[in-house]
C-alpha cells in the first residue's frame, strides 16, 4: 500500500515542482507523503494542510440547506424541525449515538425518503420534489458510498466503476475504460479492474465503492459510516484519502458516523443530533465541542462516556 | 453541472512552439470532443514544445485532467517537451491526484476470457459430479436429522412447523383450488368432445377421477408448491448464509440442518397430502360441471360413477407420492439455500435452481411411482 501510493504521487510530485520553478507558484499544495507522515500518528491533532484551496471555508456559499425538516416512519417521529446548511467545498459530520436519526437524514438529504415535512434544497433544487430532468440532474450530482459499500456482487470493479458512466455519458468504451483506470487510481486500487467485490478486502471494497461514488465526478459526496468495520490503520489511510479528495477536487462531503477518531482527523464543522430532542443538540468544530459544549450528552459522546 | 462548454485556441506556427489556450469547462460532459481536439493538435502543428494556457478554466473535473494528462503522455510519446501554465491552485490539486501510472498498468488479472466448449462442458461435467455428491450428503444430513427429531419429537420447532404450514398449505391453496378446478374442466371438456361420439358421456367422471387421483393430482399440487414454497426455502436459507446468519447458529451450537431444515421439511410433508386431497376434489367438481352443465349428468350420477371408479390403493398411493414429493421439494429447496455463494446472484440462481431440480426430481419420483405401482397392482 505504502510503496503503491507513494509510486503513484512521484509522477504528480514532479509536475508541480517543475511548475513551481517557473511560474513561482507558492507551496499551495500538499504532498501525499507528507500528509501520510503528519496524519498517521495521532489523529487528534487534525493537521491543517495548505492547499491553496479555501476548502470549507466560511466563506463559501451555501449548497445544501436543510430547512425545518421532520422525518416520520409510520406515526413515530425520527426527526422534528431539523434545519442547517452545507457549504460548498466543506466536510461536514452529522454525529450521534444509534438510533438518533443519523440515517434517517442522510437517506433524506439523498432523496431516497421523502420528507413528512420541510424540505431539502441542494444546489437550489428541491430533492423531495424534484422530478423528470431536474432530479437526474441533482442524481448526476450527487455519489453515495454506502455503510455495506453496496458494490454489485455480479460485476467486477471496473464494470461497478464503469456503470454510471455508460448510462450517463454515452462515451466511447475504451475512454470509458480509461475513466476507469484513472478512478480506481486514485482510490489507489490501480490493476483491479478485473477482482470481483468479493475477492477483496473490507478496506479495498470501501475505497473501491468510493471510486464508484465519484464515477461521474459528482459535486457532493455522501458517506453512511464509512469506517465501520475498518481496522484502525485501514481506517486512517480512507481518511487520508478522502481528504486528498476532498482539497484536489473541492468536492462537498457529507458524513454520517460516529467514529470519533475520524471525526476529529476529518471534520471541518460537526452537527450532532439526539433521540431525546430528535433534532440537533449542538453544532461547531469537533473541537469545539467537546472542549467547549457544557451540554452533557454532548461530553459523554466526545469523552466516550456511558450516561 | 450546467454544460457551457470549453473554448480552445492554438497559437503559433507549424514547426514552432505552440500553446494551447484553455478556457470554460473541462468536464466529463465534453470529455470525448475535448480529448479528440487536443489530441489532434501535436500531429497537426508538429510543435517543437508544447504548452497548455488554463487561465481561462473556470472548471475542472478529473475527466477534464484526464484529457490534459492524455495530451501531456501523447508529447511525450512524441519527443515534445510539455508544460502546463497558469494552474490554478485548486486544478494542481487535482492534476497532482491522478495516479499517472495507473492510467498505463495492465490489470493484475486479465480480463475473463470466454471459455471453450470444451472447457464449458468439463465445467458442467464436474459441476454435476459435485452437485450429486452435495446432495447425496445433504440427503444423509437431512434423513439424520429427521431421524433424529422423531426420536425426540419435543426438540422439533413446533412453532416454526406450523409457520410454514400456513405459507406452504394454507397461502397456497386458491391457487392450487383453482388450478386444479380448471384442469378438470379442461379434461372433462376435452374427453367429453369424444366420448360424446360412443355414447359414453357417463366416463368422462371414470377419466377426471383416475388421471387427477392417480397421476395429475399429486405432479400438479407438487409442482405449484415448488414453485412457491421450494424457491421461498432456498431464497430464505441462501440469504441467511450470505448474511452469516447460518455460522452464528453453528457457532451457537444449533445444527442448521436440524434448526432450519427440519421444520420446513416436516411442514411440507404434512401440508403437500393435504393441498392434494384439495386439488383432486377441486378437479372433480371441475367435471363435474361440465358433466352436469355440457353432458346432461346428474349430479348424483356423476358423483356415484366417481365413487366407483377409484380405490382406496389409488388414494393411498397418491397420498405417499405426495409426502415424498414434498420432502423432495423442501430437500432439495434448503439444500440449495445452503448451496449459496457470494450474494444476491447466488441467492437467484440457487432459488431457480431449487425450483427447477424439484421438478425434475418430481417427474424422476413420479416414473418410478408409475412403474412400481404397476407391477404392485397385477
Amino acid at each position: 500500500m505504502d510503496r503503491q501510493m507513494a509510486g503513484c504521487r512521484s509522477q504528480g510530485v514532479r509536475i508541480r515542482r517543475q511548475e513551481e520553478q517557473k511560474s513561482g507558484v507558492e507551496e499551495n499544495y500538499f504532498r501525499s507523503s507528507d500528509l501520510r507522515k503528519r496524519a498517521a500518528p495521532g489523529m487528534d491533532e487534525a493537521p491543517y494542510y495548505r492547499t491553496g484551496i479555501t476548502v470549507g471555508s466560511p466563506n463559501t456559499e451555501p449548497v445544501i440547506i436543510v430547512e425545518n425538516l421532520t422525518a416520520r416512519y409510520g406515526d413515530v417521529t425520527i426527526l422534528e424541525d431539523v434545519s442547517f446548511e452545507v457549504r460548498r467545498g466543506e466536510r461536514l459530520m452529522i454525529l450521534g449515538g444509534s438510533g438518533c436519526g443519523k440515517s434517517t437524514l442522510l437517506k433524506h438529504m439523498i432523496g431516497l425518503l421523502k420528507p413528512y415535512s420541510g424540505r431539502i434544497l441542494i444546489n437550489g433544487i428541491d430533492i423531495a420534489q424534484a422530478d423528470g430532468e431536474a432530479l437526474h440532474r441533482v442524481r448526476r450530482e450527487i455519489g453515495v458510498l454506502f455503510q455495506a459499500d453496496a458494490l454489485f456482487g455480479s460485476m467486477s470493479l471496473a464494470e461497478n466503476v464503469a456503470l454510471p458512466l455508460v448510462e450517463y455519458t454515452g462515451l466511447p468504451p475504451e475512454l470509458i475504460r480509461e475513466i476507469v483506470r484513472m478512478k480506481l487510481g486514485l482510490v489507489h486500487l490501480a490493476g483491479y479492474e478485473n477482482h470481483m467485490p468479493a475477492e477483496l478486502s473490507g478496506g479495498m471494497r470501501k475505497r473501491a465503492g468510493l471510486a464508484r461514488a465519484m464515477s461521474l465526478d459528482p459535486t457532493f459526496l455522501f458517506f453512511d459510516e464509512p469506517w465501520a468495520g475498518l481496522d484502525p490503520v485501514t481506517a486512517a489511510e480512507l481518511d487520508i484519502l478522502i481528504r486528498s479528495l476532498n482539497e484536489g477536487i473541492g468536492t462537498t462531503m457529507v458524513f454520517v458516523t460516529q467514529e470519533l477518531a475520524s471525526i476529529f482527523s476529518l471534520a471541518e464543522r460537526a452537527i450532532m443530533l439526539h433521540k431525546d430532542t430528535k433534532g440537533i443538540i449542538a453544532r461547531g468544530t469537533p473541537a469545539d465541542l467537546r472542549e467547549k459544549s457544557t451540554d452533557p450528552r454532548v461530553l459523554h459522546f466526545f469523552n466516550r462516556q456511558a450516561d | 453541472m450546467e454544460a457551457t462548454g470549453y473554448r480552445l485556441s492554438v497559437e503559433g506556427k507549424m514547426g514552432e512552439g505552440a500553446t494551447i489556450r484553455l478556457a470554460g469547462r473541462l468536464s466529463l460532459n465534453d470529455l470525448q470532443p475535448l480529448m479528440a481536439d487536443l489530441q489532434a493538435i501535436p500531429g497537426r502543428m508538429k510543435p517543437l514544445r508544447l504548452s497548455v494556457d488554463l487561465a481561462g478554466v473556470e472548471y475542472m473535473d478529473s475527466a477534464g485532467a484526464l484529457a490534459l494528462i492524455e495530451l501531456e503522455n501523447l508529447a511525450g510519446s512524441l519527443s515534445i517537451p510539455f508544460d502546463l501554465l497558469n494552474v490554478s491552485g485548486k486544478n494542481h490539486g487535482l492534476l497532482g491526484l491522478i495516479d499517472r501510472e495507473a492510467l498505463r498498468r495492465p490489470p493484475l488479472r486479465p480480463e475473463s476470457v470466454r471459455p471453450s466448449v470444451v472447457e464449458n462442458l468439463g465445467e458442467l461435467a464436474r459441476r454435476q459430479v459435485r452437485d450429486f455428491f452435495e446432495i447425496m450428503s445433504f440427503v444423509g444430513d437431512l434423513v439424520m436429522a429427521l431421524a433424529w427429531s422423531l426420536a425426540h419429537p419435543r426438540s422439533v420447532r413446533w412453532e416454526e412447523v406450523r409457520f410454514y404450514m400456513k405459507r406452504a398449505g394454507a397461502d397456497g391453496l386458491p391457487i392450487v383450488a383453482l388450478i386444479s378446478l380448471l384442469l378438470g374442466l379442461i379434461m372433462a371438456f376435452m374427453s367429453s368432445l369424444q366420448l360424446k361420439q360412443f355414447g359414453a358421456n357417463i366416463y368422462v367422471a371414470n377419466l377426471v377421477t383416475l388421471a387427477m387421483v392417480r397421476e395429475l393430482g399429486p405432479i400438479m399440487t407438487a409442482i405449484l408448491v415448488a414453485g412457491r414454497s421450494g424457491s421461498a426455502f432456498a431464497a430464505e436459507i441462501g440469504t441467511m448464509v450470505v448474511n452469516d446468519e447460518v455460522n452464528a447458529l453453528v457457532t451457537m451450537g444449533f445444527d442448521p440442518i436440524r434448526f432450519l431444515a427440519v421444520p420446513k421439511v416436516l411442514a411440507a410433508m404434512a401440508v403437500v397430502p393435504i393441498l392434494t386431497v384439495y386439488a383432486d376434489l377441486f378437479a372433480i367438481l371441475g367435471g363435474l360441471i361440465v358433466g352436469i352443465t355440457g353432458l346432461d349428468l346428474t349430479f348424483f350420477t356423476y358423483v356415484q360413477q366417481t365413487k366407483a371408479s377409484i380405490r382406496i390403493f389409488d388414494l393411498a398411493t397418491s397420498m405417499i407420492k405426495a409426502v415424498v414429493f414434498a420432502m423432495l421439494i423442501a430437500g432439495i429447496g434448503c439444500q440449495r439455500g445452503f448451496q449459496v455463494k457470494g450474494g444476491a446472484e447466488g441467492v437467484g440462481m440457487s432459488t431457480t435452481s431449487a425450483v427447477v431440480s424439484a421438478i425434475f426430481l418430481i417427474i424422476l419420483a413420479d416414473s418410478a411411482f408409475a412403474i412400481m405401482l404397476h407391477y404392485i397392482r397385477q
